[in-house]
């Protein structure tokens, strides 16, 4: 277990106190809350949206340095399971940002790309396949006659 | 509420509820909706909708309403502007039926190395269903189809992930020849009920043995284009592949990229399930799916020496072209052990499926890699 910096319950702090404000807006003028501040309170890391055992639990996100990032500019638009099913290194997840910025709306990333980019190639690895993988997760069972 | 209009369950949590699925499907993606099926679960011989995979590119439209449907026909090389109601079509054109094969054109994504980007769809992106509708051809030249035509395009209603309404998700097509095919449909049905929301309802373009982004659902226009279609997912790496084979990984620029046309011959193994224990002595019967994109399958083999020897399988013609093929076999083990039974087509053009991954591409294209299953004799 890596011991989190100080600047993550920072920030954690500031989630929370930013959601409250939310709430309050969205109870002030009820009926106005829009697709974008739900996203904002449906997947930030706080008490509705908490850690266990290392998976952020609304996204399945692995914890680490830079999830909240990727929380934030990613799973607005697009699940985590497409994240989480990808494994890529620098230079194909720097292309790929490039690409959903030129084709899909994306904003630029600013300093959070290289924070996202060291976020996915740190947790999400790429491995070695081979041409051809060894058959795995069998489950066996006796086949009665047909 | 009137009775055509359909109001969408989207705060239903469960998407095998919302989309009628079995337990057994996999789900890759909820935002888009992606889901795929195991092997085993593809053993009729018509896919029912529980078993049939989803590939969505956007959001399903959030209001469909069927009395206002309408679909436009236009495009530079199109003799008039003309609009169909979903009745219209059903009534001013002869009806048709067809079984067409549909696989995701990433199909098989997941075992590429190094890895493809994209849904990491295994071997569950297929389908053969029974589509009813009406000829793309017959509507088409009602239309009127100038000589300069090179290509149809089709736009949908579903909605860009973004939900900017400028963008269109997904606006694929196909050449003109493609597009006169019999087999090719504006189908309004599908095994016999209206077509299932997440494919499509109320109306999709089929066009079987083609990638399956070829078959855009909920059809709100098609084009006739005096060049190749040059929308959504018609570029870059999208449903293109190197024109020239590459080596994995290589990064190969826009214009030496080509349009995928036909899907490459491919068969699945649906029975037995893979893990089956069986006794020494017990002869054990397998039967699955071939198929060839544009093509039909001419033999099929199966192997449980991973390739040392092969055996034919019986093979039966398909039901109409486009249409997946059913074999079945029968093997005798000959002593106990850890067995696998690999699975090999060869279409009517002589191209056999590779046992090992074939040429890479940068999306994980057009995996046919043979299918096998793993058997134990006890």
């Amino acid at each position: 277990m890596i011991r989190k910096p100080i600047h993550t319950y920072l920030a954690i702090a500031a989630l929370v106190l930013i959601s409250l404000g939310v709430i309050f807006l969205i109870i002030r003028d009820s009926g106005v809350e829009t697709d974008d501040t739900m996203e904002l309170i449906d997947n930030g890391v706080d008490d509705q949206n908490p850690i266990v055992d290392g998976i952020h639990v609304s996204t399945g996100l692995v914890e680490g340095e830079g999830l909240e990032e990727v929380v934030t500019n990613c799973t607005t638009c697009h699940s985590s399971k497409l994240i989480i099913q990808n494994r890529m290194g620098k230079e194909q997840w720097n292309a790929t940002i490039r690409w959903m910025q030129e084709t899909q709306g994306l904003w630029d990333l600013g300093e959070d790309q290289d924070i996202i980019v060291d976020y996915l190639t740190t947790n999400y690895p790429v491995f070695k396949k081979g041409r051809r993988a060894v058959l795995g997760d069998i489950e066996w069972y006796t086949l009665e006659g047909k | 509420m009137p009775e055509d209009y359909l109001p969408l369950a989207f705060q239903e949590p469960d998407p095998f509820k919302m989309f009628q699925k079995d337990p057994g499907m996999v789900l890759l993606n909820d935002k888009p909706w992606n889901m795929e099926a195991q092997a085993h679960l593809l053993n009729d011989k018509v896919t029912p909708n529980k078993y049939m995979f989803i590939r969505n590119n956007g959001l399903i439209p959030d209001e469909i309403n069927v009395s206002n449907w309408v679909v436009k026909i236009d495009g530079e090389s199109a003799e008039q502007e003309k609009s169909y109601t979903l009745q219209d079509l059903k009534s001013k054109f002869k009806n048709y039926t067809y079984q067409l094969t549909l696989e995701c054109g990433g199909n098989g994504r997941s075992e590429f190395n190094p890895p493809a980007k994209g849904n990491q769809w295994t071997i569950g992106a297929v389908s053969c269903a029974e589509w009813t509708g009406v000829r793309l051809r017959d509507v088409l030249e009602d239309v009127g189809i100038q000589p300069d035509a090179v290509y149809i395009a089709y736009h949908g209603a579903d909605m860009h992930l973004s939900r900017n309404p400028n963008k269109e998700s997904i606006s694929r097509g196909a050449p003109m020849t493609k597009a006169l095919q019999d087999e090719t449909l504006l189908a309004f049905a599908m095994n016999g009920e209206d077509i299932p929301l997440a494919h499509g309802f109320p109306l999709r373009l089929v066009a079987g043995g083609w990638p399956a982004s070829v078959s855009g659902k909920w059809i709100k226009g098609i084009s006739i284009r005096n060049k190749v279609h040059d929308g959504e997912k018609m570029g870059g790496s999208s449903y293109r592949v190197p024109c020239e084979t590459v080596a994995p990984g290589e990064k190969v620029a826009d214009e030496n990229m080509c349009i995928i046309e036909s899907m490459p011959v491919k068969s699945l193994i649906t029975y037995p399930k893979s893990g089956a224990m069986i006794d020494l002595g017990t002869p054990l019967k397998i039967n699955g799916h071939a198929w060839a994109g544009e093509f039909e399958v001419g033999s099929m083999e199966y192997s449980i020496d991973f390739g040392s020897t092969w055996n034919l399988c019986n093979l039966q013609r398909p039901v109409n072209r486009l249409a997946w093929q059913h074999f079945d076999g029968t093997i005798i083990f000959p002593q106990k052990g850890y067995y696998e039974v690999w699975a090999r087509a060869t279409d009517s053009k002589g191209n056999r499926q590779p046992m090992v991954l074939p040429g890479w591409n940068p999306k994980g294209y057009l995996n046919n890699a043979c299918h096998r299953i793993a058997v134990k004799v006890v």
